[in-house]
């Protein structure tokens, strides 16, 4: 607990700090890393907690960017309409991707859903309509009322760190919940918790709408932090992405998703850039590359498996 | 209690369970013994819902429950444990069996309240732990428990469920003659509130619990009949118990 308000007091602190740093470029880094945190904890709710190796996260994540950034284009701009769309939508293909994929298991969960993620992505980058491959460029951010203008780069950093904080609540009450135990128990042996009376496959299925619906929300977030949404953000690369920062941070870990996205979208921002790595640092992506190789052989559980361990030690 | 009429399952070629029909009778320890490789395990599974028939049916409690799913027999009071140890290996003892009481107590469609502060599973939980000899080893995790422990547990998953009758496949597997007196008195204790269907290979344990004893060679129910009746059958003796135990 007191963990947490340290957090949120460092977390909420940081934009003030670099507003009065004149840095206010790691105002919009400090948003995309809460953002992505989001996504990354929606991930790792299937992956860690429930052991569904979902390949295919972005689609949810996409889509909730995409009913955003068309909403916002055909003139409607209200985050309290769009982005319960974004959510609504992305549960919705959750739910589909989700009924049809988790008939398989294993390697073929894996392909199916990113088979299913490469579908969505080829939609998008074919709707002509809606910027096509060259993306979506939306005319705003979204509108929020209250007099708070989320064009205001502090405003929108606090309004997500807002919904970061309320979704990693929701997320906390979850997996402590009697829901939470059973999606543990499916990962542990999922033979076993149909032969104590569990419908496995409801359970499953839920948990991936719930995620599916996480991400789109994060989606909806990540569209208004560019006013842009490209398809790029569909491709399995995101998928990949996603699933970095779960392995990085902590699979099946409450922290694993956030701290995977701080740590490596910081990782991105360091050493891609030319201070850092000179000439090299076009080659940003081999040291993060190696930082990952040796986090999974060294300490599988991530980042925040190695705090925990520390604490016990 | 539970009817079984003309069970039978092929995989591929190979026939594994050919044609048979046996009755379980409310309150009786019924064993099920026979070579390896008989198919006792094939027929435990599928009056589980583990695996579905070729043909058949499985009538329990007059409901034919043939081609129901897993999770809806147990919730209709017909439970299995595994020949082959299968019990949520990261969790302790205390909230393997507190997801099983959980199963059956309540809805598990619930997402705010923490399943730590219901005292109710976890008392419950804590009294079939005592039952299986686990009391000591409550807040131990699964994967750290000795053989035999294990063993326990995974019996007392299906306990947990509160059932009519449960399928024990071959509790003593693999257990030293100490720890199986403790599951051959775990069995005596339960009869009271539970029909027994058990599978197992030692003898000596079958003699003394069972009411009945089915034997099944080669996929086929060769006889049904009372102990000291199945000692005598001459087709059994050949079949398997050989000479030594009718002596």
């Amino acid at each position: 607990m007191k963990r947490n308000v340290i957090l949120l007091v460092v977390t909420a602190a940081f934009p003030l700090l670099m507003d009065l740093t004149n840095q206010q470029f790691y105002i919009g880094f400090g948003t995309r890393v809460l953002i992505y945190a989001m996504a990354a904890a929606s991930l790792n709710l299937v992956l860690g907690y429930g052991g569904m190796v979902s390949f295919g996260h972005a689609a949810f994540f996409g889509a909730g960017a995409y009913i955003v950034g068309i909403l916002a284009v055909e003139g409607l701009r209200s985050a309290w309409i769009t982005w319960p769309a974004a959510v609504a939508t992305a549960a919705a293909a959750a739910l589909v991707i989700g009924a049809l994929s988790l008939r398989t298991r294993g390697v073929y969960f894996i392909m199916i859903t990113l088979a299913f993620a490469q579908m969505m992505y080829y939609v998008f980058v074919s709707l002509k309509a809606y910027g096509g491959d060259d993306g979506l460029s939306m005319p705003g951010r979204s509108t929020l009322g209250f007099g708070l203008d989320l064009a205001h780069d502090l405003t929108w950093y606090y309004v997500v760190l807002a919904l970061l904080a309320a979704v990693l609540y929701l997320l906390h009450r979850l997996v402590h919940s009697r829901f939470g135990r059973v999606i543990e128990a499916i990962r542990e042996n999922e033979t076993r918790a149909a032969a104590i009376g569990y419908p496995v496959y409801g359970y499953k299925l839920l948990c991936f709408v719930i995620s599916g619906a996480i991400a789109g929300l994060a989606g909806a977030l990540i569209a208004n932090q560019a006013s842009y949404v490209s398809p790029g953000i569909l491709h399995w690369i995101q998928s990949g992405t996603l699933m970095i920062m779960v392995i990085l941070g902590g699979v099946g870990r409450f922290w694993g998703g956030p701290i995977g996205a701080a740590v490596l979208l910081a990782l991105e921002e360091t050493l891609s850039g030319s201070d850092l790595l000179g000439p090299y640092a076009l080659h940003w992506q081999l040291p993060v590359g190696a930082i990952l190789l040796a986090i999974v052989l060294f300490a599988p559980q991530g980042i925040a498996g190695l705090a925990a361990k520390k604490r016990h030690a | 209690m539970l009817e079984v009429r003309g069970l039978a399952k092929r995989f591929g070629g190979v026939v594994a369970v050919d044609d048979v029909s046996l009755q379980v009778a409310a309150g009786e320890i019924h064993a099920l013994i026979g070579p390896n490789g008989a198919g006792k395990t094939t027929i435990i599974a599928q009056l589980a819902g583990s695996l579905y028939p070729d043909s058949g049916e499985i009538l329990f409690l007059e409901q034919d429950l043939t081609r129901t799913p897993l999770h809806v027999r147990v919730k209709a009071g017909l439970a299995r444990s595994y020949q082959i140890t299968s019990i949520f290996r990261r969790f302790t003892v205390l909230d393997n069996l507190a997801l099983a009481v959980q199963a059956r107590s309540g809805s598990s469609l619930s997402f705010w309240r923490p399943v730590a502060a219901e005292r109710a599973l976890f008392d419950e939980a804590r009294s079939i732990a005592d039952e299986i000899g686990l009391h000591e080893k409550e807040d131990a995790l699964a994967a750290n428990l000795a053989h035999g422990e294990q063993r326990a547990l995974e019996v007392g998953l299906a306990l947990a469920t509160r059932p009519k009758l449960v399928l024990l496949d071959e509790p003593m597997a693999g257990m030293g003659p100490e720890e199986s007196q403790r599951v051959i008195a775990l069995i005596q204790r339960i009869r009271a509130r539970v029909t027994v269907l058990l599978v197992e290979h030692d003898m000596d344990a079958v003699f003394r619990l069972a009411d009945r004893i089915s034997v099944l060679v080669s996929g086929r129910l060769i006889a049904t009949d009372f102990p000291e009746k199945i000692r005598m059958n001459r087709e059994v003796r050949r079949a398997y118990l050989g000479d030594e135990i009718a002596a």
